[in-house]
């Protein structure tokens, strides 16, 4: 073992000694990529994450509100919102941008958050279903999916609905088909996808 | 997910001088340019891409979709798919190229898959996605059980002994069709590269996928003037309706005068090795009546070479009646 000395000259920790360090050194990584799930101690996950080791400062505006963080370059834009931020409404489903769960809007556009490193958002604008309406004051599409029951377990709803609000925006022809094939990117294990469509026509009609 | 060091180059130069230390640009790259990060970010969570440096070149000035002056087009390398598809003179004048990124992925991937990283999307196999598994794509030497296993969605034409695996995209099949021009910026200056010519077979060499060196950075790639009167169309057959790979696809550009075709490009995806440009299928076409037996004859030609593997025997035939629709409904109207 003695050729295998990584570090010649320095001095070695003794075994528990290492275990104690990496013990802290994890909780510590803990803290930074996935803060106290309170968006009130959103501050004090912050601080809590700069004593993180190659953790990097990056603000985000989320829902129209900036947020400086510091943050493990491997975090996720989902991680990032829900673990960091604590918005826990963008659902991490599939993990490997198969599903459509983690739909939320980057400049106005919609994305995979699973798929983007948060830091790569650095200065941008991120609207996530938090930040669409409230329950006394819904974004029509939020209406619609509950006046035409769009959902079962809900899982999918908040990318579901995320995809249809920009899709209002996108080049996407008057009939159901069309509709079907640009919300095609968001899976609903439930099935509810006829009255997802129906929902989303009806927006489509009053706009 | 394995540590890495984040950098965002403040210019082309910078960037392409950071890319250049890495020992390859290929499979194993320690340095690699983030743009989507559609492919790459899926394959680093699966640690199947391990780079100790990730360079962000989102931000660079790449994103400019702009006429030459030959009457062709430039598209930059960080334009997203989705500004590419919906571009009014890519719908006007190169619609096949429109409809074949439109009928991949999701609108989401779309939104943030840029045209470089489309080139440079990997294959979905899964034994190259699995690092419990063997792969000479992933790890050279190690094998290729997909030859033996799974390989039900993998190459009929291209392939070799030590890999089946399937180019996924598009978008490439596309581009191979409209004969496009890839521009490199590498350490040693600029080059252009055909598109036939960008992406390698395997041989015995499947981590190599592109002619891509250490620091060469797509910066855009051009379409040549687009044909007067060409009839274009992509046809994608796949398990089902939508957000889903390629069993077969054609990309199909034909002109035709009197009831004869002057003129053809034929491109296959889902069942080859890299985006399949058919020269076959497109002598088959060229002189000939546009009439079901030559587009017949084109398919045939197109899968001559076809060598199916044990699951996939079905995707011949089904490559042959993906042209042969293609080509009989772009003629019809």
């Amino acid at each position: 073992m003695e050729n295998d000395d990584p570090l010649p000259g320095l001095e070695q920790p003794n075994r528990r000694e290492f275990l104690l360090t990496a013990g802290s050194t994890v909780a510590a990584g803990v803290i930074a990529a996935y803060g106290p799930a309170h968006a009130s101690t959103v501050a004090a996950a912050d601080a809590a994450a700069s004593a993180v080791e190659g953790a990097v400062p990056i603000t985000l505006r989320i829902n129209g509100q900036d947020h400086s963080l510091r943050i493990d370059p491997r975090t996720t834009l989902l991680d990032c919102l829900r673990e960091t931020v604590a918005l826990t409404g963008t659902k991490k489903g599939c993990d490997h941008g198969q599903c459509g769960a983690c739909t939320v809007h980057v400049n106005g556009r919609r994305v995979l958050s699973c798929l983007n490193f948060a830091v790569m958002h650095d200065g941008e604008e991120i609207t996530t279903i938090e930040g669409l309406g409230t329950p006394e004051a819904m974004h029509p599409m939020q209406e619609a999916f509950f006046t035409h029951d769009a959902y079962q377990c809900g899982y999918c709803t908040s990318g579901q609905i995320m995809s249809a609000v920009a899709l209002l925006k996108e080049p996407c022809g008057p009939d159901d088909a069309a509709v079907k094939e640009l919300m095609s990117g968001n899976i609903c294990r439930c099935g509810a996808y006829a009255n997802i469509v129906a929902a989303i026509q009806q927006v489509r009609k009053r706009a | 997910m394995h540590t890495f060091e984040f950098i965002r180059p403040a210019d082309q130069a910078a960037a392409i001088a950071s890319a250049a230390q890495s020992k390859t640009a290929q499979q194993g790259a320690d340095v690699r340019f983030l743009g989507g990060g559609t492919t790459l970010i899926d394959l680093m969570k699966l640690n199947v891409e391990t780079p100790a440096r990730v360079l962000d070149i989102n931000r660079l000035p790449l994103d400019k979709i702009e006429a030459t002056s030959d009457g062709g087009v430039k598209i930059g390398a960080m334009v997203r798919n989705s500004d590419l598809a919906n571009h009014a003179k890519v719908q006007k004048d190169y619609l096949v190229l429109s409809q074949a990124i439109l009928q991949g992925a999701s609108a989401q991937i779309r939104n943030m898959a840029t045209v470089g990283g489309n080139l440079l999307q990997r294959t979905r196999c899964v034994y190259f996605r699995d690092t419990s598994m063997a792969c000479n794509k992933r790890e050279p030497g190690s094998g290729c059980p997909a030859i033996t296993g799974h390989n039900r969605t993998l190459a009929i034409l291209g392939a070799s002994q030590n890999c089946i695996a399937t180019n996924p995209s598009d978008m490439c099949v596309a581009l191979a069709a409209l004969e496009a021009t890839v521009h490199i910026q590498g350490p040693k200056g600029l080059r252009t590269v055909a598109f036939g010519d960008f992406h390698l077979l395997p041989g015995d060499t499947p981590h190599r996928e592109t002619v891509l060196e250490p620091g060469d950075l797509i910066t855009h790639i051009t379409l040549p003037p687009p044909i007067a009167g060409s009839r274009q169309l992509y046809l994608k057959l796949r398990d089902r309706a939508s957000y889903e790979f390629a069993l077969a696809s054609a990309a199909v550009v034909l002109t035709i005068a009197s009831g004869n075709i002057t003129r053809a490009r034929i491109a296959l995806g889902g069942i080859g090795t890299k985006p399949w440009r058919s020269p076959e299928a497109e002598a088959a076409l060229t002189g000939k009546a546009a009439t079901d037996d030559t587009f017949r004859q084109a398919a045939e030609a197109a899968l001559r070479g076809a060598k199916p593997q044990s699951e996939n025997k079905f995707k011949i035939e089904l490559a042959k009646r993906c042209l042969t629709h293609a080509l009989r409904t772009v003629t019809a109207s």
